[in-house]
Parts: structure tokens; sequence; C-alpha cells
């Protein structure tokens, strides 16, 4: 609708108002999106951040420590450390790349649970499926094979580290104990998954592990003492792990659980306690200053 | 057949054994690795030792030192860093692996088709091997649970206050040899036998021989009592009439005591005699409370049977050494 009674006599038509607004309106839209975008090149200042991340970005001390301490994920950690301790010369690293790759395995764990069926009609077929026709399949295979060798082999190196440098004595004689738990169920872990694929090589590793449960003292069908107690091929502690009297479905099954679930939570709940140990115990215990066999309390 | 290279390739570059193949690179490394870095604090402690001034102002480290620095680093980022390096290494090495070398995958499970040879994965190789020299119960359930136990026992026997937080040779002899002997020239040594070894039946192959599913062992083995010809006839003169016909039995059973005794007697003064080598480590074994003690003793005792039975198993032929109905050893 045009005003035709303007000020001056002046008509202004609808389009020309339309284009006085719209300009008005686009030069304010021009500033401030150019001091948003002034803004943006401080990512930091943004609400978006400090509601994310609750602490500024930069060399300050205090907010060094707090970008440890603030963070969920990364205050398993000390805000400061012994500036000897951040060494691989001392640690080797062991330690945290085996939680890293147990990281890894969880990843690759559940993304090959998607297409992994803990039956005997499926189980073998889904490994070759994985293979053949599933994109990536095979190397997301081979990456959980590879890393859970590796995480054996990691975790061994671990334990040979923390004893050379004498990392379990007092006060961390218990934690310790808690990482030689760890390194059985890393094993357990590993061996349970040896089952999973249903073939030659899982069968008959697994019939020769369990075969040895059959000669558990007392438990076992033909262990010391254990047909005294009752103990056959159908009640004994290798039925108990197999969920049969022969490596089968239900062995597939009890392995599947095993190496998926139980195992694994049992694993974290450990792996918890370990790390909440190292903080409690007084951090990462060196490279301590070297003690003289004069100062020694014997 | 020897010198059958192709065999031994084929044993090596087999995908599951890939992780023993790169251990026995990895542990030498970190054994030397770990002496290296030993020494260095030895040569410290030797240096500091004998100028008690400079110990009473040594940094005492080998790292590099500078009063003005300080001594802790904030975590973010010079921890982090390193640990994300860490990170991105080992996924190269893992992606590279996974890229190049497939996970082994057999015929479907097949409980009337035998594999020759039944092989545990590598890291269980140890255990089975173990199962060639005894018992089941021993080998399978025995043994692992006094390596567990053993090891958990570690902190609570080893009394010496010395070497806590770094590495030290000098100042931790007994506790370094023990873990060297235990897990290096045991365990890994066992686990090595297993994998490069055992062939068809777990029959004892060397190296470049090759591997034969036909092939027939004559069982050579005997017991240490048919190698002293105890047969219970002396003992059935001394027995009532009513237990002649046990009396081989009891005739073995009471004589295989008598090597373990022996071989438990001189293994605990052996162990005895470097435990009181020093007049430092005489002190920490005086110090030791008598459960201490009497754990100690009997973990290292019972740890070196293990090579001796292996020993008189592989060089003399000697299949148990004490043999009764309920177990042998």
């Amino acid at each position: 609708m045009a005003d035709e009674s303007g000020e001056n006599g002046r008509k202004t038509g609808l389009l020309d108002t339309l284009k006085e607004k719209s300009q008005e309106l686009g030069e304010t839209v021009k500033v401030k999106a150019r001091e948003q975008a002034e803004e943006l090149k401080k990512p930091q200042e943004t609400q978006l951040y400090r509601a994310i991340f609750r602490i500024k970005h930069n060399d300050e001390p205090r907010n060094r420590a707090l970008s440890t301490l603030n963070n969920l994920f990364f205050h398993i950690h000390p805000a400061k450390v012994n500036r000897d301790a951040t060494r691989y010369s001392y640690t080797w690293g062991m330690g945290g790349i085996t939680f890293y790759l147990f990281i890894v395995l969880v990843f690759t764990g559940v993304l090959l649970m998607f297409y992994y069926h803990p039956t005997k009609v499926q189980a073998f077929r889904d490994i070759l499926y994985l293979e053949n026709d599933v994109p990536f399949g095979r190397l997301l295979r081979n990456m959980h094979r590879w890393a859970a060798h590796l995480m054996v082999m990691a975790v061994w190196l671990h334990m040979f580290r923390v004893y050379m440098s004498g990392s379990y004595k007092r006060p961390r004689e218990f934690n310790w104990c808690i990482g030689v738990l760890l390194m059985v169920l890393t094993l357990l872990l590993s061996f349970t998954g040896y089952l999973l694929p249903d073939d030659q090589l899982g069968f008959w590793a697994v019939t020769v592990g369990t075969n040895m449960a059959r000669a558990t003292p007392l438990l076992g069908s033909q262990g010391p003492f254990g047909p005294q107690l009752g103990m056959t091929s159908y009640n004994d502690v290798r039925f108990g792990l197999l969920g049969g009297s022969i490596v089968d479905a239900n062995a597939l099954l009890r392995a599947y659980i095993w190496h998926c679930i139980a195992i694994p939570l049992i694993a974290s709940v450990f792996m918890g306690v370990h790390f909440w140990r190292v903080r409690k115990d007084g951090g990462i215990s060196g490279p301590s200053p070297v003690m003289l066999e004069s100062e020694a309390k014997v | 057949m020897w010198g059958d290279w192709h065999q031994l390739w084929v044993i090596i570059s087999a995908p599951d054994n890939i992780p023993i193949v790169a251990m026995l690179v990895l542990v030498p490394f970190f054994t030397w690795y770990a002496f290296h870095n030993a020494l260095a604090n030895d040569r410290l402690i030797a240096q500091l030792e004998a100028d008690p001034q400079l110990a009473r102002t040594h940094h005492r480290t080998t790292y590099p030192y500078n009063s003005r620095w300080e001594r802790e680093l904030h975590t973010n980022p010079f921890l982090m860093r390193k640990e994300l390096l860490a990170a991105v290494i080992v996924t190269i090495i893992l992606m590279i692996w996974a890229l190049t070398l497939n996970a082994p995958l057999e015929e479907p499970a097949n409980a009337s088709v035998t594999m020759n040879p039944a092989k545990a994965p590598w890291y269980f190789l140890g255990l089975q091997e173990m199962l060639e020299y005894f018992d089941p119960w021993i080998a399978g359930v025995i043994i692992p649970t006094l390596i567990i136990v053993g090891l958990m026992a570690i902190p609570f026997i080893d009394a010496n206050p010395l070497g806590n937080g770094y590495y030290t040779y000098k100042q931790r002899r007994h506790a370094v040899w023990t873990y060297l002997i235990g897990f290096e020239a045991i365990w890994l040594v066992l686990v090595s036998i297993g994998t490069f070894i055992r062939g068809p039946g777990f029959m004892w192959y060397w190296p470049t021989q090759t591997w034969d599913p036909d092939r027939i062992e004559f069982n050579v083995n005997q017991n240490l009592d048919q190698v002293f010809h105890v047969d219970g006839t002396w003992l059935a003169h001394l027995l009532p009439s009513s237990w002649q016909s046990s009396a081989p039995l009891i005739a073995k059973g009471l004589f295989g005591i008598i090597p373990m005794v022996v071989y438990g007697v001189l293994a605990a003064l052996f162990i005895h005699w470097i435990c009181m080598r020093t007049e430092y480590s005489r002190k920490i074994y005086r110090k030791m409370s008598l459960l201490q003690t009497v754990t100690l003793y009997v973990f290292l005792i019972t740890m070196l049977f293990l090579p001796v039975t292996i020993f008189l198993r592989l060089v003399f032929r000697i299949k148990y050494i004490w043999e009764t109905p309920w177990f042998s050893i």
C-alpha cells in the first residue's frame, strides 16, 4: 500500500519502501554478521564453548590445571606430574598403551557384534560374511584380533617395567595385585574370543584348554578326589564352563557372553580400581631419587 | 628331514605366531633397556656412596637437572601429548598389521577331525608345554594358581626397601634375577618351545625339521624308580602277607619321596646360600618374618623345580620323579 500523502508531497511507492527497508536491514545484518564473525575468531568467548569446556583455553597455570581437573576423561590424571615421569624411558608407555588397546578392542568389538550371531548355524558364516561382504569387515576383524595380541604383549611388558623399576613396593603392593588380576583377565578375554569364529583353530584350542579343567582337584571329574565327590562329565567344573560335556552351541554362547559382557565388565571395574589406586598411592612411582644402602631402614 | 627352512618359515610366519616372534625381539630389547637404565643408576649410586657430601646435595636421578626448572610439569600438554603420540603410533602399527596380515580362519569347527597339532593360543602355550611334563591337574590348575598367587605375593615377600621407583640392578640383584628366570628363562622359553618346537602330536621337532604327521615316537621315558629298579621285592619281605600285593606301589611311593626331599633340601640350601652372600642381604633376610621367609622359599623352590623337571625329561628321559596312585610328579 502506498502512502499518498508523504511529507513533501513525495510519493513513495511500495517497491521503494521495501527497497529502503531491505537496504537498512541488509546494512544492520552486515554489521552484526561482521561483528559476530569477528567474535568467531575467538571461539573460546562463545557461549557454546563455555558451556562445554567451562574454562578458557590459554597458558594461565590455573586454566592449564583446570583443563585436566575439569574434564571427566582427563581427570584420572593429576593436574601436574613429576617432570621426569613423562619420559618414555621410565614408563615405556606400556600401561597407557594397554588401556588404549582396550578401548580399541571395545570399539572394534562392538562393531563386530553388529554382524555376529553366537549360534552354531551362523557364527562361522558371519565371519565369512564379515571377511568377504561387509565393507571393511576384514580390516575390522584383523584389527580386533591383532589388538588383542598386542594387548597381551603390552600387559606383559607393562608388568616387566613395573617389576624392574621396583614400583610394586610400598605403598603400591595392593595395586600390583590388582594388576596381576587384570593380566589374568586380559588372557581370559583373549582366550574366550578365540572360540567365537567357531573354526577348527578355536574349537581345538578351547577343547585342549577346557580338558585341563576336567583335572581340577575336587571339582573335576578326572581330578584328584573329584570322582569321590561325585564329579562326572555332566556336573563338574568343565561342564559349568562349557554348558555341556562337549564344546558345542552352549559353549559358544557362554564364551560369547563371557567375552562380550562379563569379563569386560569385571575388567573395567578392576581397571577403575587400578587407575584410582595409582593416584591414591601417590601417583606414578618415579623416577624417584635413588636411595643409598646406608639410608635404607633395615 | 633336516634343513627344511620352508617349514621354519611356515611356523614363524603363521599370523597367530607373530606376537611371540615379536616378543622374542621386544623382550630382549626391553631387558637391555631396563638394564641400560639400571646400570646408569648403579653408577650414580656408587658415585654418591663414595662421596657423602655430593649425596647430600645431588638431585639423585640420571636425568638432566637444573635447579631453576620446575619440579613438576602440567599434565596438559606435557604428559597428554606423549600419550596422544603413543596412541597414534600404536594405531599406525595396528593399522599396518591389520592391513597386511589376515586373522586366521580355519575350516568350520568339526569335532570328528582333530587338528594336528592342536595348540592353545601362543600366550597359553607355556601351560600346554607344562602338560608334557606334569599331570593335567598340576599343569592346568596348580601351576597357574601358583603363578598368580606367587606374582601377587611378590610385594609382600620382597622386604628390600631399596630400588623403589627407579631401575637398579645392584640394589635388587635377587629380585631382578628371580623375574628374569621366571618370566624369560622359564615362561617365555616354554612359550617358544610350544610355538616353534612342538609339531604334530605335540612332538619335539628341532627348527628346520619337517613336521611329519605320521611320525611315531617310541615311549622311552621311564620313571625314576624304574631307573633304580625299585619294584618292591625287597619291601615285600618286610610287609605282612596281606600287604604283599601292594608292595611295589608302596615301594615306589616311598622311594619317590627321597629325590623330592633331596631336591627340596638342595634347592633350599642353594637359595639360602644366595640370600646370605652379602652383608646387606643378610640384614634384609633376617628382618623378614617367618611367614615371609617360608613363602619365599616355597615359591622359589617350586619355581626352580620346573626347569629341573624339564631338564630331567628332555635329557635323561625321566617321566615321573615320584609316582603314587593319586598323583605323579
